[in-house]
């Protein structure tokens, strides 16, 4: 596996702050790096410009399943054998893909999905980790029939077969819940991996966890 | 009796406004039948002394008002489901847009 196959697609929205950061960080490891600003209202999409990466920008903001959407169908089209889904603000540890895509390079899963439960170094906002992420279990559950140790991780890499067959259609943040779901309709082989988070901020809320219900329940509906 | 007549007149106004957007073409056949059918209904029960009442009394209901305004919540209720999917559809139809434009000018 040469790294010029292996694609980092990240959404970026707003992220003038730490975009830099992020984009140098990985940069250091040689992977093909693919920025999407989501329709950035900051000067997002100008700090881009000074990188040597793969750049391209939704005129309107659509959300975060959307972008990794429209990344990960650049990134197949471009060849990728394995697509990497990275947070753009500074969550995750660029030094980390490396160990967590070893199952896909060794053909034991197809998609591998961060936890941040599996290691112990961890700060999650207390809130967050003995209320909230929880409950998000149950009801990853429930619309999954998937048992996972973290349901709501940003971070996923798949290889090219994961990636012809899942489509994300949830523009909003219930993508993680979708991409579950999908793994368990085609039958992909998954793998948890830990991951470490940097909280910088708190991410979604209870506010964000209803929105998110409300467009998992809105889309079986449409369904 | 005014009641009567104001509802009436009001009808017909209605009716008028649906032939005229039928005949612009603004209008499906099936919504235009519907709508006829609707205002029609309406400018003549409303002569027809206590017909909601008797209505409403076959279903149980205290009075023909409340019949009248049970019938209209789930109405709306379930046209305002049917758009809350009409605009999720354009939302996705959006995103679609959007994505091919971000692509095509990569």
């Amino acid at each position: 596996m040469t790294k010029d196959k292996i694609f980092v697609v990240i959404p970026a929205y707003n992220e003038a702050k730490r975009i830099s950061t992020v984009i140098t960080d990985l940069l250091k490891h040689n992977y093909q790096i693919v920025v999407v600003d989501d329709g950035s209202t900051d000067n997002t999409w100008q700090i881009l410009q000074n990188f040597p990466i793969t750049k391209m920008r939704h005129k309107i903001n659509r959300g975060q399943g959307a972008t990794l959407q429209t990344g990960t169908d650049y990134a197949f089209q471009a060849g990728a054998e394995i697509i990497v889904h990275f947070d753009g603000d500074g969550q995750f540890v660029a030094e980390e893909i490396y160990q967590a895509i070893q199952p896909i390079i060794s053909q034991t899963a197809d998609i591998v999905l961060g936890s941040r439960f599996l290691t112990r170094n961890h700060k999650i906002p207390a809130f967050k980790k003995y209320i909230i992420l929880p409950i998000s279990k149950i009801i990853n559950y429930f619309f999954t029939g998937l048992k996972l140790t973290d349901a709501h991780c940003g971070f996923r890499a798949m290889n090219r077969a994961a990636a012809s067959k899942i489509h994300i259609t949830q523009d909003g943040m219930s993508h993680n819940t979708e991409i579950v779901a999908q793994i368990k309709k085609h039958d992909l082989k998954y793998k948890e991996v830990p991951v470490t988070v940097i909280y910088h901020e708190f991410g979604q809320g209870i506010s964000g966890g209803f929105k998110i219900i409300r467009e998992l329940l809105l889309d079986k509906l449409i369904k | 009796m005014l009641i009567q007549i104001l509802i009436s007149l009001f009808a017909l106004f209605a009716l008028w406004r649906i032939f005229l957007k039928k005949r612009k073409s603004e209008l499906k056949t099936s919504e235009y039948l519907i709508w006829l059918i609707l205002w029609l209904a309406i400018g003549i029960i409303v002569w027809i002394p206590n017909a909601t009442q008797k209505l409403a009394d076959l279903l149980g209901i205290g009075r023909g008002v409340d019949l009248v305004l049970y019938i209209s919540i789930i109405i709306l209720f379930y046209l305002i489901f049917r758009i809350y999917i009409h605009l999720e559809k354009i939302e996705r139809n959006i995103t679609k847009v959007v994505r091919k434009d971000a692509l095509d000018e990569k």
